[in-house]
């Protein structure tokens, strides 16, 4: 049940299409699969290892090295509470103390209605804008308790529509406009990478 | 992992003081090493990739602009480099590395395998603190979990050297265990419900740095210091160096020895954990003789009951006294030493005098291809920029170690491997050009590749394929390695497709053999025509004829002959030397004839085997483990084999028993010891002369037998037409698995579940056609006979052909095997239901 989709197995293959080496399409399946069922489950690592030809194990290492990649169910809209040390000294703990009050769960947590998660994360690089939080990695920027709630009951009611539901980060990228792709369109008309040569893989 | 050797100019540095040579390019750890400077070390293992894991090798490096530090495995050396090992800084940083590598390490030692011969353990005590500062809590898992069958996983004790995780993913191309996570939280662990399903899964056991790995048939059954130790040969084709560990005369653990020639220390699991089996209730420890035993007679007299040693020889002894020689056969052999070889090749032609003798049980090359080709050796073959002609089936699942050396030398070393095997192995993803002719078409194929004569299509393989594979033999060291890759293809395809290679300039050969020690057994004579050290019956018997009295004149019968003449009454006393040819010879009902006609049969063996059922006379003998000798591998190369325990009950050593019968027969065998054999023979055979069987010991490459050229290799004569497959029928490979319904994995209680019932294997794209359901029993037939079988889809066999493993639980293939066909056509009948 949670394989690929035939819709998002046509698009699987044309992504493995754009590689010389299935394996480099790795990383973006693991995204295509998280857009499809919020995580990234087992059966879903092992449809991937059948697509790229690797054992699961190795998609398993690839998938669990990186935290954006969930294996465990998380809410429509996961919410990460930066504590870094600027918003530790700015507040940060305070968010999650209120974030918890406020949703009703605990760190890591599902609320009932399954729309939110929340968790406390490493620096995301937004200092100046502390206490700072991610909603499925779109940025809030000053986050105050009652913004917080605000924020919850905006897109409790649908009426944020900025942010989209989580695992749909890849959605953009499968619409690049053609003019804005980096390196030559067509992958025939490139030359090979210069670490293929290198590593003698091509050989 | 081997570095290729660019330049192998030396060059001068300076280790803790002293300036000494080392060889350029080479790793800066090997060479202090070399120098004698030992440098702890945790992740470095010299024949896997280096990946600085661990820190542990630090030393301060000058290069001419002031010291740094550089871990060691991950330099090369250069010319004029100063290298410090003892500093001050260096010890502060060992003892530091240390007490990182403890915080999460539980001291858990007391109750530890590991504990007693744990590098940790060791080097925490030589370099480390030596108490702890960390006061937090260590992190926890549950411990310890099971990643196969046979190895447990305790992740609390992992110290993250990658050495198993690289062990598997470069050495045998097994990546079923990773590092999983991140940071403080990694650990090595395999996918959810995915075990580590590798061939060779017991090194990583032997390679782990700390008490993470452990080996089920080894857990908490002895402490490192009460072990015994002594260094070995694993009696299998291509005689793997090992290590036997003991305690209170009992092998716990089969180690692998790194030896430069063969194994580079690894085994398979096969072998590892096959020292179970030969220490099982089942062995032999008692002789065996139908109906009248010492004290239990089976009143019946029909079964076999325990007897003495007296009354199992006076019953060979009545059954050879004033016996027609001709109408007395010895089959098999492999099984024994080399000088149990000569023991009995002696007994039977040079006392008894017949020479119908045979190691071989008819799925073996013939001695004329064994011998006759000019020889190469594994590392020979696996130097940079050769190409190697693989003529053999999956080399994973019958000769792992060779499989690991090819592996590499395809990897690391810029070796063209052209691989010609009748269906998809572990080694094609690897080759230059992987072909998988039908079975029966190799002889065309290879004459197309070798000739470049290429026609349109051969043998189910493109003109494209074949042009490419000729492309890759011009300009460079071909080297070939064979062997019968399956029991569907007759010897002769091969013999041709041999001499087609053999036109190839400066082409040599490594011919593969199935059982442990045949390449002895040659040498020492057991096959019809042979005398030991590769002289003929015709050549050889004047050098022979002083001591073996009584030489047959005629060369005599080898195995199919044998079994021929006993099943139209023709042999009277047939030996069987650890053979069983109800089980191995391709044509059963043959054996079962001939062992049913034949009067006495008498078995040397460790096991009660189906044939061994059938004799009149069961002698127990002793295995590998307990008696000395040496045996001679694929290769040619002649290494110890030690004794470490005493033999169950009263088995004795195999040239023991023939020194026995042939004294009761009237003649000294002229041998006490292990010893006095290689002395006559070596005193005999120019081929084994210039051994000195005493420093055997002390090479650690074994010593080369080099002689070709006295048994010459004979080519086919005629071409063998190419036989189109019609499209209702497929063409049979029989394959061999590694874990099968032997003895050896059978009575190895580890070993046992491995193995898996026979199954049909064919392609998706056949499997369709014939609509066949997945599992469903079908009946396959070829000629007048047909079995049932269930079958299963494999996308490693072409289309067009279809695999059975022929030996495993289940349906006997060996039932389709038509006398005389080059290769087997079946037809597949789907309808046949579960029931019938």
């Amino acid at each position: 049940m949670s394989r690929l989709n035939e819709e998002n197995l046509r698009i699987a293959r044309q992504i493995l299409s754009r590689y010389p080496k299935k394996k480099s399409a790795l990383i973006p399946l693991l995204h295509l699969s998280q857009e499809q069922n919020g995580m990234v489950t087992n059966e879903a690592m092992e449809h991937i290892a059948e697509l790229v030809e690797v054992t699961p194990a190795e998609v398993l290492g690839t998938c669990s090295f990186y935290e954006m990649f969930k294996r465990h169910p998380v809410g429509e809209y996961q919410i990460n509470i930066c504590h870094g040390i600027s918003c530790h000294l700015l507040g940060a703990e305070d968010v999650l103390e209120h974030a918890e009050k406020s949703l009703g769960v605990k760190e890591g947590e599902i609320t009932q209605d399954g729309k939110f998660s929340f968790e406390g994360v490493e620096c995301i690089a937004a200092c100046t804008e502390a206490p700072c939080l991610q909603v499925n990695y779109r940025y809030v920027n000053r986050v105050s308790s009652d913004e917080f709630d605000q924020l919850v009951t905006d897109l409790k009611n649908g009426q944020n529509t900025q942010i989209p539901k989580h695992g749909t980060l890849a959605k953009t990228r499968q619409n690049i406009q053609s003019e804005k792709l980096a390196g030559p369109a067509e992958v025939e008309s490139a030359s090979p990478p210069v670490w293929l040569q290198r590593n003698k893989e091509d050989q | 992992m081997t570095e290729i050797q660019q330049d192998s100019d030396l060059i001068s540095v300076t280790i803790d003081g002293q300036e000494v040579k080392v060889k350029s390019g080479e790793v800066l750890i090997d060479a202090c090493e070399e120098a004698g400077v030992d440098i702890p070390r945790f992740c470095y293992h010299k024949r896997m990739s280096q990946v600085g894991m661990c820190r542990m090798c630090i030393v301060e490096v000058d290069t001419g602009r002031g010291p740094s530090l550089q871990p060691s495995c991950m330099m090369d050396v250069s010319e004029g480099m100063v290298i410090d090992t003892q500093s001050e800084e260096i010890k502060k940083i060992q003892d530091g590395v240390l007490e990182f590598l403890l915080i999460n390490h539980p001291l858990d030692c007391p109750v530890c395998d590991k504990g007693g011969e744990c590098p940790l353990q060791d080097q925490t005590m030589a370099y480390g603190p030596g108490e702890t500062r960390f006061v937090e809590e260590k992190r926890h898992f549950e411990k310890p979990i099971p990643i196969n069958d046979n190895v447990y996983l305790d992740r609390e004790r992992c110290i993250l050297c990658d050495r198993c995780t690289r062990f598997a993913d470069e050495v045998v191309g097994d990546p079923l265990i990773q590092f999983i996570d991140r940071g403080n939280s990694t650990q090595v662990n395999t996918f959810p419900e995915d075990p580590f399903a590798s061939y060779f899964s017991g090194n990583i056991v032997q390679l782990c740095p700390v008490g993470a790995l452990t080996a089920k048939p080894y857990r908490f059954k002895a402490r490192p210091w009460d072990l015994e130790e002594i260094e070995s040969t694993y009696p299998n084709p291509l005689g793997d160096r090992i290590v036997v560990q003991s305690s209170r005369d009992q092998v716990l653990r089969l180690q692998g020895l790194d030896s430069e020639a063969v194994n580079w220390g690894w085994l398979s699991d096969k072998d590892r954990f096959s020292f179970e089996a030969f220490q099982s209730e089942y062995r032999l420890d008692n002789p065996l003789v139908r109906g009248g035993g010492l004290n239990k007679a089976d009143k019946s007299g029909t079964g076999l009951v325990a007897s003495s040693w007296a009354g199992a020889m006076s019953i060979i002894t009545e059954s050879l006294n004033g016996a027609d020689p001709d109408r007395v056969a010895v089959i098999g052999g492999a099984r024994l030493t080399n000088e149990s070889q000569y023991a009995w090749a002696k007994l039977a032609k040079g006392i008894i005098g017949t020479d119908h003798v045979s190691a071989d049980l008819g799925d073996d090359l013939q001695p004329h291809v064994l011998l006759g080709l000019p020889r190469a050796t594994i590392s020979e073959a696996c130097q940079p920029n050769n190409t190697i002609v693989l003529l053999t089936p999956d080399l994973k699942e019958e000769y792992g170690t060779l499989f690991i050396r090819l592996r590499d030398a395809a990897k690391n070393l810029g070796v063209k491997i052209i691989e010609l095997s009748p269906m998809r192995t572990a080694l094609s993803a690897d080759a230059a050009v992987s072909l998988h002719p039908l079975p029966g078409e190799i002889g065309n194929v290879v004459q197309a590749i070798t000739t470049g004569d290429i026609p349109r299509e051969i043998g189910g393989i493109s003109g494209e394929d074949l042009s490419l594979a000729h492309s890759h033999l011009k300009d460079t060291n071909v080297f070939v390695i064979v062997s019968r890759s399956s029991m569907g293809q007759s010897e002769e395809p091969i013999i041709e497709a041999l001499t087609s290679l053999q036109e190839v300039d400066n082409c040599r050969f490594l011919p593969l053999v199935r059982r442990a020690n045949t390449m002895g057994a040659l040498d020492m004579g057991m096959a019809p025509g042979l005398l030991p050290g590769r002289n003929t019956l015709s050549s050889g018997s004047s050098v022979f004829s002083d001591i073996w009295p009584n030489l047959p004149t005629e060369s005599g019968a080898n195995t199919k002959q044998i079994l021929q003449k006993a099943a139209d009454g023709d042999i009277d006393t047939l030996f069987l030397l650890g053979a069983d040819p109800l089980t191995d010879f391709p044509d059963k009902a043959l054996a079962k004839a001939a062992l049913e006609r034949t009067n006495t049969i008498i078995s040397v063996d460790l096991f009660v085997t189906p044939s061994v059922y059938e004799s009149d006379v069961v002698l127990p003998a002793a295995s590998f483990l307990e008696a000395d000798g040496s045996h001679t591998n694929v290769e040619g190369r002649i290494t110890p084999i030690r004794q470490k325990i005493t033999p169950p009950g009263t088995a004795r050593p195999d040239w023991m028993i023939a020194a026995e019968i042939s004294h009761r027969l009237g003649h000294d065998l002229g041998v006490d010891t292990p010893e006095d054999i290689w002395e006559e023979l070596g005193s005999r055979s120019a081929v084994h002369g210039d051994l000195d069987y005493r420093k055997l010991d002390h090479l650690p490459d074994g010593h080369l037998i080099t002689a070709t050229g006295r048994i010459p290799f004979i080519p086919a004569e005629e071409r063998i037409e190419t036989r189109p497959v019609d499209s209702y029928a497929m063409r049979l490979i029989l394959g061999r698995r590694m874990f099968d319904q032997g003895t050896v994995t059978q009575m190895s209680p580890s070993l046992t579940q491995l193995a898996e019932k026979s199954e049909l294997r064919i392609n998706q794209y056949d499997f369709e056609r014939l609509g066949i359901i997945e599992g469903a029993q079908v009946e396959v037939s070829s000629g007048g006979a047909s079995i049932s079988i269930s079958v299963k889809v494999d996308n490693r066999v072409r289309r067009s052909s279809a695999l059975i493993y022929s030996n495993l639980e289940g349906a006997d293939p060996r039932e389709l095997l038509i006398e005389g066909a080059h290769s087997i056509d079946i037809r597949i009948d789907p309808t046949v239901k579960e029931s019938a």
